[in-house]
């Protein structure tokens, strides 16, 4: 599904990527674990396609297309969804309306019919109850006056409505307490635990994949994947630490 | 006004269009000679059939203007506008004919398709030759529609007509209020308009009635080409309400580069007006070439108890805009209102603002301003509010809010508070705001396009504005928001 060759990129002219490689099938979930600043961000970030994140040299394919000639609203369309670790406040905006216009933008693109109000709001219900969200949240401006853990499983809800191949989720679990991490741990599962979609993982922490159990655990330090194992590398991190990787 | 460019720029799209001009020696007689002077004042009245008051009203005005010197304390950079270099009565106005919207700007197509506006209304708007009667259906379904709505205005003693009509079919309403509200010597333009308006609109609602219909030049007969020097005058009697909207989502180009319109608002005891505007003409091109200027003077006086005004605008068009629709709250406990969307793009000029001027006590005023800047333009925001010594209990909110887009723009504030009553409670806010690019990324990362992300940023920026908008014009409005950004970004 995802192919990431020798990936470099830089931002302000600063390489952060120095060379990842990386491919990610369809039914597999992936976590990136790593250190701060050795470039999992950076590593989101470009493949949602976000300006200012230079790519330098390498190629990434997504279903055989090359991802990085591509608008981030055309990889949207594609199937491509990056949970912000910093949902952004958008004033004015109902969230019902931006998920909408979201929804039908990437139908349109697809050569899908648009969603009537009627279907989306439905739809846009029944994501909401998955995640214990109250309904009139659907109706606030999007993200403002969110407390953290609204944000995150509002999120959730959206990738539920986006309904993506591939889901990039950067540090979804941040900022969390215990309930809240189960409900968005569970969502995870629900949503892309499928034969036909992936997740790409970034996170710091082992208590979110004891909810959501990865096949392939890789460290990144340095803007390179230094170690790549199994579910029991994240446990061993956990107990021991980057130290001796990232040394 | 530079007569000259505005001709070349006519020949210019005739030859574009490949339309023959096609003035015929007889329609050319309909012309006043170019330049203003008394004869010209008179010729207007007369082409009117306008009665002796109305032509001395007239005269009256245009000997004050020869006195008057223009506007110069606006944060415009107006070049100088020779007013003998115009014409001031059929100015060459008649759109050009097309056969068929094939021969349109296919910019402007353009536009119109992005708005969602119906095919037929489309040649209407764009003078598609014989549109006229299939558009009537188009927009009301069928003519008939047109002919019961009038008939329903009439059973209610509703007065929907042109200034022109009004002065000949109720002189004794026009003479009571013309200039009531915006006198003769009220500023430069609205003197120049106060001599020689073109045409506009009349509209009285009777004590008691509540309007039917949301009222609209749209539906008015002899609605075309009145724009040079519009005078709307309305009048709400004791307890009545009364709806107005005005303009046009749809870009509209006219040949004539000043625009210098009145509209006057009279709210007796308890009644309600509220007056919605879009203003969508030609703002010049991406160089700042053309482009009209946008001088207008809209007042309104709530001089009954408990009456209310409420002027709602949103302004994306002109080259320049030199605006302050305004309230003088009379009433004891009356009720004035302004909420703007003003937007500018390219090398657009925008000072707009409100007046509110507190005479009767408890009078209470709300001003909502949103200012959108982009491309090198510049836009302020200029606005007073005034409370008199012996009105009591006043109350004001303001919030004046700036959204720039690109770093080559201006947000200006210039509010003017002037309180003389120790009782008056006054609220101002202000911020000033750019679209960052992490929200830009944000709305593009789940699947807009970068310009359907800056259009509905910008809708959400003006949402408190564009929901005090009727239902159809509030669509047409976020679209149009949309469309006047395009190539601002990135």
């Amino acid at each position: 599904m995802l192919k990431i060759d020798n990936l470099h990129a830089a931002v302000d002219g600063k390489p952060i990527l120095k060379g990842i490689s990386l491919a990610i099938n369809a039914g597999e979930i992936h976590a990136i674990m790593g250190p701060n600043g050795s470039g999992k961000s950076t590593l989101a970030y470009v493949l949602a396609g976000r300006p200012g994140y230079e790519v330098t040299e390498g190629s990434v394919t997504f279903e055989g297309r090359d991802l990085l000639a591509l608008e981030p609203h055309e990889r949207a369309a594609l199937g491509i969804f990056l949970g912000f670790q910093y949902p952004v406040e958008i004033p004015g905006v109902s969230t019902a309306q931006f998920l909408r216009t979201a929804l039908n933008a990437q139908r349109s693109a697809r050569g899908e019919a648009e969603l009537s109000a009627g279907d989306f709001l439905r739809l846009a219900r029944a994501q909401a109850d998955a995640l214990a969200l109250p309904q009139e949240m659907m109706k606030r401006a999007v993200n403002v006056g969110f407390s953290g853990g609204e944000k995150k499983r509002g999120e959730m809800v959206q990738m539920g409505l986006l309904d993506p191949a591939l889901a990039i989720l950067d540090e979804t679990d941040s900022g969390l307490d215990i309930d809240a991490l189960r409900v968005v741990g569970e969502g995870i599962n629900r949503i892309m635990r499928k034969p036909d979609k992936a997740v790409l993982l970034i996170t710091h922490y082992q208590r979110l994949l004891d909810i959501v159990e990865p096949d392939f655990v890789h460290v990144l330090a340095g803007g390179r994947i230094v170690r790549s194992g199994g579910a029991e590398l994240a446990r061993e991190l956990e107990r021991e630490g980057y130290a001796e990787l990232v040394a | 006004m530079s007569d000259v460019r505005n001709r070349e720029a006519i020949e210019a799209a005739a030859r574009a269009a490949k339309y023959e001009w096609g003035f015929t020696s007889a329609v050319e007689q309909e012309f006043a000679p170019k330049g203003l002077n008394e004869d010209v004042v008179r010729f207007i009245s007369a082409k009117k059939n306008e009665p002796e008051w109305m032509l001395d009203w007239r005269l009256k005005a245009y000997r004050a203007w020869l006195e008057m010197e223009e506007v110069t304390w606006a944060k415009l950079n107006i070049p100088p506008i020779d007013f003998q270099d115009a014409y001031y009565y059929a100015a060459p106005k008649a759109k050009p004919k097309l056969s068929s919207l094939d021969e349109l700007d296919p910019e402007i197509r353009r536009t119109y398709e992005k708005l969602g506006i119906p095919i037929e209304e489309q040649k209407v708007l764009a003078g598609v030759e014989g549109a006229k009667k299939v558009a009537v259906d188009a927009v009301f379904d069928s003519v008939s529609v047109a002919t019961t709505f009038r008939e329903e205005l009439k059973a209610a003693g509703v007065i929907f007509l042109s200034i022109s009509e009004a002065i000949r079919e109720h002189p004794e309403l026009v003479r009571k209020y013309l200039g009531s509200v915006v006198p003769q010597r009220d500023n430069f333009y609205a003197c120049l308009n106060s001599a020689v308006f073109s045409d506009g609109t009349f509209v009285y609602v009777p004590e008691g009635v509540r309007c039917p219909m949301e009222l609209s030049t749209y539906f008015r007969i002899n609605a075309e080409n009145t724009g040079q020097f519009e005078r709307t005058l309305i009048i709400a009697d004791k307890g009545s309400y009364v709806s107005y909207l005005e303009g046009c989502t749809a870009p509209q180009r006219d040949e004539n580069q000043l625009h210098a319109a009145v509209v006057e608002l009279y709210a007796h005891e308890d009644a309600e007006i509220k007056y919605s505007t879009v203003q969508n003409w030609y703002p010049g091109d991406e160089q700042g070439r053309g482009g009209i200027y946008n001088f207008v003077t809209k007042r309104a006086l709530c001089a009954g108890a408990r009456s209310k005004v409420s002027w709602t605008q949103v302004e994306t068009g002109s080259a320049i805009t030199w605006k302050y629709p305004s309230c003088i709250l009379k009433g004891e406990e009356s009720v004035g209102e302004f909420y703007s969307v003003a937007l500018t793009n390219n090398f657009q000029q925008a000072d707009t603002g409100t007046k509110m001027i507190h005479l009767g006590s408890r009078s209470r005023s709300t001003i909502v301003s949103k200012g959108i800047s982009a491309g090198k333009s510049n836009n302020t925001y200029r606005g007073l509010v005034r409370v008199l010594g012996n009105a009591e209990g006043v109350r004001n909110f303001t919030q004046c809010d700036s959204l720039l887009l690109g770093d080559q723009c201006g947000a200006h504030t210039v509010p003017y508070i002037e309180v003389r009553n120790p009782t008056a409670q006054i609220e101002h806010e202000a911020t000033t705001s750019k679209i960052s690019d992490d929200q830009l990324f944000y709305a593009m990362s789940r699947g807009l396009s970068q310009e359907d992300a800056v259009a509905l940023i910008v809708n959400g920026f003006a949402r408190e504005v564009l929901q005090q908008l009727p239902m159809e014009f509030a669509v047409e409005a976020q679209k149009l928001l949309g469309i006047s950004l395009e190539g601002s970004v990135g």
